[in-house]
């Protein structure tokens, strides 16, 4: 039978590959507010030109972990590096001239136009060429004909465009984008998606915070799972690949009569279940090696084969099969 | 602590856009004043050219009084709104992830309070002395509006008294969750130093150059202090979570 595998170790630095300094250290960061802890002993570094993935269901301390390393909370204990900068108190306001952080909600001005909200973030980290700037990035969130509106009168999406805009006037050197395509339609988050893989291409490092599975596997080097500790931490493929085996989906036109006998012989394969009469599940350790090898076992046995497909695990089922294994270790 | 005048600006600059889209803000601006306005043209006005010089130099205190009533009201309303009201909309948290200091925040929120406040109060002030100079039936009426004391006293209490007026009521507006309480609050706290100004202006003190400036030295003192105080109540951490920070946080 399909076994599935242990949980990998969170405390994995796995930086992809880069080279240099880190843009983000956290080295046991934890938070507390009283009695209750939003988030505890969380460790990882993010490399620069890295888009980082920071994932967890509602209260994981998320968006807490973002205000922390953007200086407007101080961490109960635990260190980090923000741009290179240590996070303290009296480093405060040199951390938030290198970064941005773009809350869930845009917090616009509402009685000022999308311009004179762009106008004032630019005064307060002390821009030059403050119109080209805007013009750029109104232009990098297509709002170049909406510059003149008040942002009362924008959609919600809208709105989210102007925020990521703002985010854009410093360039800084980390972007903490808190749900970024949140509120927007379909085409509008693509548009956003280009958006971050265009900053990636620039060199500026993206921390991710998403509810959005689908977006932190297209968008992330590496992602981190949070709830209140830190889960699991690295690449989405290589998370599949350490909670799941590989597998290979075969269906078949009709049952077959005796599917052990087919399958235990093969040698590439290591096991296999069937729900019902739904597709056989093999557990294979190289579907390019096993795939032939099922294929002429089938046809040998005189099966109808109608497919033979590797078994791809979204990052959600990585997300919601540690998700599970939290809720099932807190029942009593 | 290095100030930067340009993200002082860049605050003054959005709250002056701010203003003139309220119509909140700009009915208060408007309708205080105008109110203000009345009752001293209907005390001086009403004097008739018998009464004597007694008189008229109460009935001149007390136009005096009200007079600074306007700049002591208006800044208290439109500060009592200045950080709840950031945290109503949503843009507090936006605005403190920014290079800008607490300080420089309460202090572009405070000028952008107190440059039409004060203006407001010296066209008052300068609406009655014409007035009193054209339409006033009792003579002794514009010489005694137009007192070095009581010019002295206009023109330094109105900024001093907006100061204190703007202080408290930042104060009051950072650790408040809503607006129409921060504002009630911020008018009541505005009130206590009228007091001083209601006995000069009664010459229960003598009216005085010297008198004049001492008590704005007073509250010019007052208000540095409270500027001090109210920038070290600004706690980041409390403003976006509800809870008090017990390490400092976010470099003033």
């Amino acid at each position: 039978m399909v076994e599935e595998r242990p949980i990998p170790s969170p405390q994995a630095p796995a930086l992809g590959g880069t080279k240099g300094q880190p843009a983000l250290v956290a080295n046991q960061l934890t938070k507390r507010f009283g009695e209750r802890t939003a988030f505890s002993q969380v460790s990882f570094e993010v490399a620069h030109g890295e888009v980082f993935g920071f994932l967890g269901p509602n209260g994981a301390g998320k968006t807490t972990t973002v205000r922390t390393l953007g200086t407007l909370i101080a961490p109960t204990s635990g260190s980090a590096t923000v741009a290179g900068i240590p996070l303290s108190a009296e480093n405060g306001v040199e951390i938030r001239e290198r970064i941005s952080i773009m809350p869930e909600a845009p917090g616009l001005y509402l009685r000022l136009t999308v311009t004179e909200n762009l106008e004032f973030f630019a005064g307060l980290y002390g821009l030059h060429q403050v119109g080209r700037r805007i013009k750029d990035a109104l232009e990098a969130v297509n709002l170049a004909d909406r510059a003149a509106d008040l942002c009362g009168g924008l959609s919600k999406g809208l709105r989210q465009r102007v925020g990521l805009g703002r985010a854009l006037l410093s360039d800084p050197a980390i972007m903490f984008l808190d749900e970024p395509t949140s509120g927007l339609d379909p085409v509008a988050a693509l548009e956003v998606h280009d958006l971050i893989d265009g900053l990636r291409q620039k060199g500026v490092t993206i921390f991710l915070t998403t509810h959005r599975l689908d977006e932190a596997e297209r968008l992330c080097d590496r992602v981190a799972i949070m709830n209140t500790t830190l889960r699991t931490i690295g690449r989405p493929e290589d998370l599949r690949d350490q909670l799941f085996k590989k597998a290979l989906v075969v269906t078949t036109l009709a049952p077959l009569s005796d599917p052990d006998q087919i399958f235990s012989r093969i040698p590439a394969v290591d096991g296999w279940r069937s729900d019902d009469a739904g597709p056989y599940v093999l557990s294979v350790s190289d579907p390019t090696i096993a795939a032939p090898a099922v294929t002429r076992a089938l046809v040998a046995a005189g099966a109808d084969v109608l497919s033979i497909t590797e078994s791809r695990h979204s990052l959600e089922d990585v997300y919601l099969k540690l998700i599970e294994v939290d809720a099932e270790a807190r029942r009593p | 602590m290095r100030m930067n005048t340009g993200r002082i600006a860049a605050v003054v600059r959005k709250e002056f856009r701010e203003y003139r889209r309220s119509s909140s803000i700009l009915g208060t601006m408007a309708v205080l004043p105008i109110i203000f306005l009345i009752e001293p043209m209907l005390i001086i006005f009403r004097l008739g050219s018998s009464i004597p010089a007694s008189t008229v130099q109460k009935s001149v205190g007390a136009t005096f009084l009200v007079l600074l009533i306007t700049p002591a009201l208006v800044p208290a309303v439109i500060a009592a709104s200045s950080v709840v009201g950031e945290r109503e909309q949503g843009t507090l948290e936006p605005l403190l992830t920014t290079p800008l200091r607490r300080e420089e925040l309460l202090l572009g929120k405070a000028v952008a309070a107190i440059v039409p406040s004060v203006g407001i109060a010296y066209v008052l002030f300068a609406v009655i002395e014409v007035s009193a100079r054209l339409f006033a039936r009792n003579a002794a009426v514009a010489p005694a509006l137009w007192q070095g004391a009581h010019v002295l006293a206009e023109i330094l209490f109105a900024p001093l008294l907006a100061g204190w007026s703007i202080w408290v009521g930042i104060g009051i507006s950072a650790r408040s969750s809503d607006v129409r309480v921060a504002q009630q609050l911020g008018t009541l706290a505005s009130l206590p130093p009228l007091g001083v100004v209601a006995l000069m202006s009664f010459n229960v003190f003598a009216p005085s150059v010297t008198l004049a400036v001492m008590f704005a030295v007073v509250l010019l003192v007052a208000d540095v202090l409270l500027w001090r105080v109210v920038s070290a109540m600004f706690d980041r951490e409390r403003l976006i979570t509800g809870v008090k920070a017990r390490q400092p946080t976010g470099g003033s």
